[in-house]
């Protein structure tokens, strides 16, 4: 165990806070034409997750591509955390993952049983989505990197993109909030075993069993929490859908030790990125500013964000309680009054 | 005098507590080079009662921390 390699030590920055960020990413595009074609149900014009394109009245497919540096030191926890975070492009958009392909970027001196055991976490979560991978490409770099391109299926009426969300509907979301601090955190040695655990766990578990739930009921839009933070995508979501959405910060499942991480000021470059594109369009009321940072924490392979019907609320809450991580009512949906897009109460 | 040049954070940061916990300075000097430290710093030190002026040279910043009376 003593020559173990610690992937984190060779990375710059961790999981979805090597994002780069959304204004960036607007600008950098900026003057590039981009081609419609009928077919294409979600393209780029709305930050979606993934891009849709009808095959046929019964069948779209979906497409995405997510990949980044090592956020854990266990080469098979690094590569099963990346699979996880590229597949839940796929369900956030309601689909099913169904071909994957590696993209990998490996250092010269990588011991080999390292870059095998990346590629087998990757392996075993593809697996456990019901997917395969049928190859993919890998280049030499000084950094490690690892993710997927997904390819996966949903009926073409049935897409739920992040710009559906509808007066009145209620916001539901699957997993706890403060992944970023925690990694952050780690880097100073600073987070016990046991929590770090409990991190890897929820980075590891897929959004299959909130996408397949969520598929039975009133689903207006879908997005999942990933590197722009629970702010930044609810920002997404209610921009494109062109409603304000209200939080009950009391209501999220806020880290207790990523809390108290950021009350000491224990936080990722990637919040301060997150908060700078997003709070102009938040009015944070009295919100203690540590859970205002966590909001804007990017979270790596974070969980799925709801709006559903609001008659359907209770029973998609119930059934998520069981399935995910932590499920959490945490706020509303409602019409667009002019002022701010996020109301935090 | 802290100088946490060079280094990325959260080590600032977690230099500065340190040394608070260690000796509870009455004033304190920090020396690092990115907005994110200035920024962490600034956010733990005013959740331990200091207050913090931070001079800007040349794209590297000192940060002074003083007990608040």
């Amino acid at each position: 165990m003593e020559n173990k390699v610690k992937l984190t030590k060779l990375a710059n920055c961790a999981g979805c806070g090597a994002k780069v960020g959304a204004g960036v990413l607007a600008k950098l595009l900026e003057g590039i034409k981009v081609r419609s074609d009928p077919n294409l149900l979600v393209g780029f014009d709305k930050s979606d997750d993934a891009s849709v394109y009808k095959v046929s009245d019964e069948l779209a497919l979906v497409q995405t591509v997510d990949f980044f540096p090592p956020i854990a030191d266990d080469p098979y926890t690094f590569g099963a955390i990346a699979a996880t975070n590229a597949l839940s492009d796929v369900y956030a958009m309601g689909g099913e993952p169904k071909l994957a392909l590696n993209i990998m970027a490996v250092p010269k001196d990588l011991p080999k049983e390292a870059v095998h055991q990346i590629l087998r976490g990757g392996y075993d979560k593809a697996y456990e989505a019901g997917a395969i991978i049928t190859g993919g490409h890998s280049i030499l770099d000084d950094e490690p990197k690892y993710g997927l391109a997904v390819t996966g299926f949903v009926h073409p009426d049935k897409v739920l993109t992040n710009s559906g969300a509808k007066d009145g509907d209620v916001l539901l979301l699957t997993k706890p909030i403060g992944i970023g601090i925690l990694t952050t955190a780690a880097k100073a040695d600073l987070v016990p075993k046991e929590t770090m655990s409990f991190a890897f766990k929820l980075m590891t578990t897929l959004n299959k069993s909130a996408r397949d739930a969520m598929v039975k009921y009133r689903v207006h839009s879908c997005t999942d929490v990933t590197g722009f933070a629970l702010l930044g995508h609810s920002c997404e979501m209610a921009q494109g859908s062109d409603v304000e959405i209200h939080l009950n910060v009391d209501d999220i499942d806020l880290i207790e030790e990523s809390l108290e991480f950021a009350r000491m000021g224990i936080l990722p470059e990637g919040m301060y990125r997150n908060r700078s594109f997003a709070e102009a369009y938040v009015d944070s009321g009295e919100i203690e500013l540590a859970k205002q940072d966590m909001l804007y924490d990017p979270q790596t392979s974070g969980g799925l964000l709801i709006a559903v019907h609001p008659d359907d609320a209770d029973a998609l809450f119930e059934e998520l309680k069981g399935v995910v991580p932590s499920a959490q009512k945490i706020g509303t949906v409602k019409k667009y009054s002019g002022g701010a897009r996020i109301y935090l109460h | 005098m802290i100088d946490a040049r060079g280094l990325s954070c959260p080590m600032p940061v977690v230099m500065v507590q340190n040394e608070v916990k260690k000796s509870s300075p009455n004033e304190l000097k920090v020396q690092v080079d990115s907005m994110v430290c200035v920024e962490n710093i600034t956010r733990y030190a005013s959740s331990q009662k200091y207050d913090v002026e931070v001079a800007n040279k040349d794209g590297e910043f000192e940060l002074t921390l003083k007990k608040k009376k």
